[in-house]
């Protein structure tokens, strides 16, 4: 039965081929839409955790509740014993401190009077040490593109399209004004011995990389950080996981009454990734949705010619014995056929673009220029598993439900009008 | 009668006639604050969420546009410097050896993490050329009776749109006062807790000021020593005794 079927689509092309090309055209779209929506998912989160929300994060509880102002005042003391706890706690995270910091980067001139200054984001972290894992954590052998990585206390690096502003060269000194933990002014001095670009339009606008003991030592907080950051060994953000260890810790270090006790956050919960997250599955649901409809209406109108066209064969069917529910049922194994071929076929086509789409990306520099969050500048498709088999599912149902609906007209054929209808 | 009648119509007259005006107030309070030359000795205790800390300070002021002030204490600002003159303001940090202008928005970062910000410093200490005051009343702050003075400001720029102030009636010295921004909010607060006589004239000894976008317990400024019409070399309100 299936044999006979298929022959006869592949024998009658009006029958096939423009459903076919619909399901296609949907099915493909369908798939690059999803890996689009999950590329641009993964560069938020990835961006987010990695600059500045970690896949966990330690704050102090007033820190956490005025995270978005940064405030290094609320931040957490005795850091070295905390992290010596958090890495016997949980030996599979990697935890690092880190600082963010905002201020003024002022280039002196030969007399000591300012000849550049911009505004900066300031990021401490650990690194000295060249095993240190925040440099593949901020991809930041990558990201260098002249000078080298600072080695002793007193050496910066700095965003590229910075130093070109600021005209500062390599080797040249910078003094960063801030505010110190108590809110008073906070001046040093630095050395920028590399620039850096790492891709990301707010960083590269300005942006300061120091280890996280000079900038202890600038904003006066001796054995101090704003945060702790934690990461997965594997760079895969599991929520279940990070709300079970996040969980765990608060019920041993969180004491309510004391606003500079510790609190672990999770990436979802501290970064309104939560939002973003909701957001784009609503998107994609929406997405679906719209292309099952919009192929059902097309599909249907399609099923209708095809009705209008195959009257008389019909007919000829009924009119020899075939049941009405027969027919029917023939009608949707067709389209099941076609959807299935047609979902295959965008599938691959879907995958082919998204795979073009991952490698190559699209730049969206120029959107960027004044954003302030945390987001490539290369916004890439990701496919996934899901990828492969996302499409069957409008792919089938708008095959499906266009044939059902269409085909509805076959049961008000009457027999005792298909000799008259058919004029023989 | 006719005598009671007179009296009761024109003793409204004479009263008011001898309650002076905002304006006049407020030049009598100017007056009693500003001096030629004066060396101050200071300390600021800053209260804030996590602890109190104390900066010691020697500032000298010649008249309202130039001032120059070194920090004493604790060890991490010693040696920092500021010096103001007229509308600029430089700051000197030893630690990095250079002199920095303090401009834009950096003016309005707070001193020391005191509830004081370089705008404060900035402003022209004599009210009476910022505001027009006007009076609202007497109230009794810290059991001394003052006039309730409401100050509207008379440029667009100014750091503080509007203030009430509680002046001393009998000291001309601001005892409470309010700064609110254009939109009425108020930003800053500040109440003189002690006060003390030099020269012939009362001025405060312990003001705490209070930043009400900032948590914590406010700063008190105390007032150490003052020295009125000191003799002030001019070299000392120059760029290069920053470094000195």
């Amino acid at each position: 039965m299936i044999k006979f079927l298929l022959k006869g689509l592949l024998r009658d092309r009006s029958r096939s081929l423009f459903p076919v090309l619909v399901v296609v055209a949907g099915v493909a779209l369908t798939v690059l839409g999803y890996c689009w929506i999950k590329g641009a998912q993964n560069e938020m989160v990835s961006g987010s955790a990695h600059f500045s929300h970690g896949h966990v994060k330690i704050m102090t509880q007033a820190y956490a509740r005025e995270a978005d102002q940064v405030p290094n005042d609320l931040g957490l003391v005795n850091v070295a014993s905390l992290l010596e706890d958090l890495n016997a706690e949980y030996p599979d995270m990697i935890w690092l401190p880190r600082i963010q910091f905002g201020g003024l980067l002022d280039i002196p001139d030969e007399n000591g009077e300012t000849r550049a200054q911009g505004p900066v984001v300031g990021m401490a972290i650990r690194l000295f040490d060249e095993e240190s894992p925040e440099r593949n954590i901020l991809n930041l052998d990558n990201s260098l593109v002249s000078g080298r990585f600072p080695d002793k206390s007193g050496e910066i690096l700095i965003s590229d399209a910075f130093a070109k502003k600021l005209g500062v060269a390599i080797g040249e000194t910078a003094t960063l004004i801030g505010s110190s933990a108590y809110g008073g002014m906070a001046m040093s001095n630095f050395r920028v011995v590399g620039t850096l670009r790492f891709g990301v339009a707010v960083l590269d606008r300005g942006a300061m990389v120091a280890d996280v003991s000079d900038i202890q030592y600038t904003l006066d907080m001796p054995d101090g950080a704003g945060e702790i950051l934690g990461f997965f060994e594997d760079d895969i953000y599991d929520d279940k996981q990070a709300h079970q260890i996040a969980a765990e810790f608060n019920e041993a270090h969180l004491q309510p009454a004391d606003e500079f006790s510790p609190v672990m956050k999770t990436l979802r919960e501290a970064s309104g990734v939560a939002y973003m997250l909701d957001m784009t599955k609503g998107i994609f649901t929406a997405m679906i949705l719209l292309f099952v409809f919009v192929m059902s209406m097309v599909l249907w109108n399609a099923g209708l010619i095809s009705a209008l066209r195959r009257y008389g064969e019909i007919g000829v069917r009924l009119a020899i014995g075939e049941d009405k529910g027969h027919i029917y049922r023939a009608m949707l194994a067709e389209a099941l056929m076609i959807g299935i071929i047609g979902s295959a076929l965008g599938t691959l086509l879907g995958l082919a673009a998204s795979y073009y789409l991952q490698t190559k990306g699209i730049d969206i520099s120029g959107m960027m220029q004044n954003a302030s969050m945390i987001l490539s500048n290369v916004m890439r498709a990701r496919v996934t598993p899901v990828a492969f088999i996302v499409g069957f599912l409008p792919g089938l149902m708008a095959t499906l439900l266009g044939t059902a609906i269409a085909g509805i007209g076959i049961y008000k054929r009457q027999t005792s009008q298909l000799f008259k209808e058919l004029e023989v | 009668m006719r005598k009671f009648l007179i009296i009761l119509l024109v003793l409204p007259a004479l009263l008011a006639a001898q309650t002076p005006t905002g304006d006049e107030i407020l030049k009598r309070v100017d007056d009693n604050m500003t001096a030629d030359n004066k060396i101050v000795t200071s300390k600021m205790i800053i209260h804030s969420r996590r602890g109190s800390r104390t900066i010691e300070a020697k500032s000298w002021l010649q008249g309202s546009e130039k001032s120059f002030t070194e920090y004493l204490a604790p060890a991490r600002e010693k040696g920092t410097k500021m010096l103001k003159l007229e509308d600029q303001l430089w700051t000197y940090s030893p630690s990095t050896d250079r002199i920095i202008r303090i401009a834009g928005h950096l003016l309005r970062q707070s001193v020391m993490g005191s509830d004081l910000s370089y705008e404060d410093m900035m402003e022209d200490p004599e009210l009476h050329n910022l505001y027009t005051a006007s009076v609202n009343g007497e109230e009794t702050v810290n059991g001394r009776l003052c006039w309730v003075l409401d100050l509207v400001g008379k440029k667009e720029d100014l750091a503080y749109q509007a203030r009430k102030i509680w002046v001393d009636k009998e000291r001309f010295l601001i005892l409470r006062e309010e700064r609110f921004a254009k939109s009425g909010k108020l930003l800053k607060s500040t109440d003189i807790t002690e006060t003390m006589k030099i020269d012939n004239r009362w001025i405060a000894k312990r003001i705490v000021f209070k930043d009400a976008l900032k948590t914590g317990g406010g700063t008190e400024f105390v007032i150490e020593s003052i020295n009125f019409n000191a003799d002030i070399p001019d070299y000392v309100f120059s760029k290069a005794s920053l470094r000195r």
